[in-house]
């Protein structure tokens, strides 16, 4: 297992740097590619329990990287990590190394929230706070400071646009959020991380309470934002997967047993517990 | 358990459930109608000239010329009864010594009923204190002077088993062919016209000041003194309780600590009203010397104390009763841990906060025993809003009590407890309604 691990993450530290593989269908992204976010023996506890054992590996950036594997195999825990939403669960502490643009996110200097404005994060069910949808999209960007009106309206706009809802929803503004439906509450919450200006989004599970049509709205919107933001996406849905992303990381019980670029890894798996898992033996 | 057990006892646990809402509200009714019946009569009432009078005497209110007709009529009427009280008092400097003694002790009750009716009667000195410088200011009483003009109350002991019987023996047969006798038929016929009834509608039992303890007047001065009180106790208990209730939910680590902290507060919640009474005249006057004496200040910190478990509790379930996911929402964009208590948390868990808060409001405008030795006064006028750091003040709740069983004339002033329990009730009820109010705005505003 570590022989073959070391080996996806040497080949992905490979391809980062020469050629990437490109999804028929998909654009190399100019200027992305070199490791975003990169981790080396990086573990995670919960009181004694390991639910993430020393994954190594590298992120590419402006790349979409999806990550997939059976409930509880520490998929979302290893997200959440990286932008350290997990500081939030008191017995949870980690060992090894995880690096952001080169800083140790886990540093005793590092500054979590300045981290948490630059990596974003969509959650599993859509959050918006019981605000107006202008409130909403403008809670982050008055938290860091902007005050002046013009500037943020300027900036809930652009933010709705690149979320693909702001046809919708630009009539209303003044209305209370909650008010959405469930995926246009999903996309007010990537506009909502958008309008902070991250370089990395992290989405946990952005659909599974959606319907299918609100579902493919959000896939859409990933495929908008690819070559703009670090994507990384944690998904029970495999055709989603496929769909989406260009890498993908494969979790079973807490070990990151295979990352390879996303067609690769479903046509063509190196892991047999991959290659089990995505023809559904076992989930 | 087969399925006819089964819909037995449902409809049975139905049945019983439904019996006791309907004796709790049946109870509730037996309760609050004496009260909201007689509370009521304490502003609407049929007054007399005498009422009319004080008011226009005492606080410059009134028709004074509508007054000034009535009372030329109702002492029109008095006259007369005068007449007939001087005719038989020289009558009686005529009798034998032994018919004049036998008279004169049947004669004082007579003339002290009518005292008591009309006013001073003519040729006494004018009374020192106001309650006996005017008659009967409400007709039910005049009418029941008038009874104790008409008969004398007398104990029948004869049967020693039982307790002794009261009976009426009119006076008029004792003073039978006395130039008194016609007094009582006459003081019968005529009490309408000396008093001059007429339907009042008296909003001042609010807004007056109260006159010679309570006997005339309103009760304005405890009025303010349990806003002040209950207000005064917020000012200090929520700004506390929210803040106690963030650290429990927000900072505080589970440990050891922790858990005798919470279990203070719930001790605290329980400890009898009486305690934090005793607790602020040691603590806050003794000890801290916030005040020489009684005050407002006292008080109100002593009410504090005792609304403050309850408000961290109320505010601990709304602040723990917010999403997880604002928080997350919140943090993910990079906000720090007290901004989202600030802007999120906090303003999510409003409603909560603010039915804790105001029933706490509630329940420290309504106690009594906090203030017994810290804030209040049976008598007094209302306080400026500068005297509430040195000066005791009335309050309704103390008033109540005091009024139904301290006060030296307790039985003549029935309206006047019933109208301040009417008010105290009235304003909890209030306050409880405007929580619910707000409560529904603010939950609709979040809803969206």
């Amino acid at each position: 297992m570590t022989a073959e691990h070391k080996e996806s993450a040497v080949e992905a530290q490979a391809t980062a740097t020469r050629d990437i593989y490109i999804p028929s269908e998909r654009a190399s992204v100019s200027g992305g590619g070199r490791p975003h976010v990169v981790a080396k023996d990086f573990s995670i506890y919960y009181g004694d329990f390991q639910a993430v054992k020393k994954v190594n590996a590298d992120i590419l950036s402006q790349y979409v990287t999806a990550i997939i594997g059976p409930s509880g195999c520490g998929k979302s825990t290893f997200l959440r990590a990286i932008n350290r939403m997990n500081d939030l669960i008191p017995s949870c502490h980690t060992t090894g190394m995880l690096q952001f643009d080169g800083e140790d996110v886990y540093g005793k200097l590092t500054d979590e929230v300045l981290l948490r404005k630059k990596i974003g994060m969509v959650f599993q069910k859509p959050n918006p706070f019981p605000k107006s949808i202008f409130d909403n999209i403008a809670y982050g960007p008055r938290l860091h400071g902007m005050t002046d009106r013009k500037q943020l309206q300027a900036i809930v706009e652009k933010s709705l646009r690149k979320a693909a809802l702001w046809d919708e929803v630009s009539d209303r503004l003044d209305r209370n959020a909650l008010g959405l439906s469930g995926g246009q509450q999903q996309r007010l919450c990537v506009a909502r991380t958008l309008a902070v200006e991250p370089e990395i989004l992290l989405l946990d599970e952005p659909t599974s309470a959606l319907d299918p049509k609100a579902t493919a709205k959000i896939e859409d919107l990933i495929q908008e934002l690819r070559g703009s933001y670090t994507i990384m996406i944690v998904t029970h849905n495999m055709q989603q997967a496929s769909r989406v992303s260009d890498y993908t990381m494969f979790f079973y019980e807490g070990e990151l047993v295979e990352y390879a670029e996303t067609a690769q890894l479903f046509t063509n798996p190196k892991d047999r517990m991959t290659e089990d898992y995505i023809t559904g033996r076992f989930s | 358990m087969n399925l006819g057990t089964r819909k037995i006892l449902d409809n049975s646990f139905t049945a019983v459930g439904m019996g006791s809402i309907v004796v709790m509200a049946l109870a509730l009714l037996v309760v609050l109608t004496p009260i909201v019946y007689n509370g009521v009569g304490s502003v609407f009432f049929t007054g007399t000239i005498e009422h009319r009078t004080m008011l226009y005497k005492e606080f410059g209110r009134g028709d004074a010329k509508a007054i000034e007709t009535q009372t030329a009529t109702a002492d029109r009427y008095r006259a007369e009864a005068y007449r007939m009280l001087s005719d038989f008092e020289q009558e009686m400097e005529g009798m034998s010594l032994e018919a004049s003694r036998q008279y004169r002790s049947k004669y004082a009750p007579v003339r002290a009923a009518m005292s008591s009716l009309l006013g001073p009667l003519p040729g006494d000195p004018v009374p020192m204190l106001t309650r006996f410088q005017y008659g009967q200011t409400r007709w039910e009483k005049a009418e029941e002077k008038l009874h104790n003009i008409l008969y004398e109350k007398k104990w029948d002991y004869s049967d020693p088993t039982v307790m002794a019987k009261a009976f009426d023996v009119p006076r008029a047969e004792e003073f039978a062919g006395t130039k008194l006798a016609p007094l009582f038929s006459y003081a019968e016929r005529h009490l309408a016209d000396m008093m001059q009834p007429q339907f009042t509608v008296y909003w001042g039992f609010f807004t007056d000041r109260s006159l010679d303890a309570h006997i005339f007047g309103g009760i304005w001065p405890e009025i303010q003194g349990t806003f002040f009180l209950a207000i005064g106790a917020m000012l200090f208990a929520f700004p506390l309780g929210v803040i106690a209730a963030v650290y429990f939910t927000e900072y505080a680590k589970e440990g050891f600590f922790t858990s005798i902290l919470r279990s203070a507060n719930s001790t605290l919640a329980g400890v009898p009203s009486i305690v934090f009474g005793l607790f602020g005249l040691a603590f806050f006057i003794n000890t801290m010397k916030v005040s020489e004496s009684k005050s407002v200040l006292a008080g109100a910190l002593t009410l504090a104390i005792m609304i403050l478990p309850t408000i961290i509790r109320a505010a601990e379930e709304a602040i723990l009763s917010v999403p997880k996911t604002y928080k997350e929402a919140s943090l993910g964009l990079g906000s720090t841990k007290w901004n989202t208590i600030v802007t999120v948390i906090l303003p999510a868990a409003l409603p909560g906060i603010i039915t804790g808060g105001i029933i706490s409001l509630g329940r420290a405008a309504g106690e009594t025993a906090p203030i017994i030795f810290t804030a209040a006064v049976s008598v007094g006028s209302a306080i400026g809003i500068a005297d509430v750091f040195s000066s005791p003040t009335p309050a309704l709740s103390w008033n109540i009590y005091n009024l139904a069983s301290e006060h030296e004339m307790a039985s003549e002033i029935r309206h006047v407890q019933y109208g301040m329990v009417l008010s105290l009730v009235s304003i909890v009820l209030l306050l409880n309604l405007s929580a619910i109010l707000l409560r529904a705005k603010i939950s609709q505003k979040l809803k969206g």
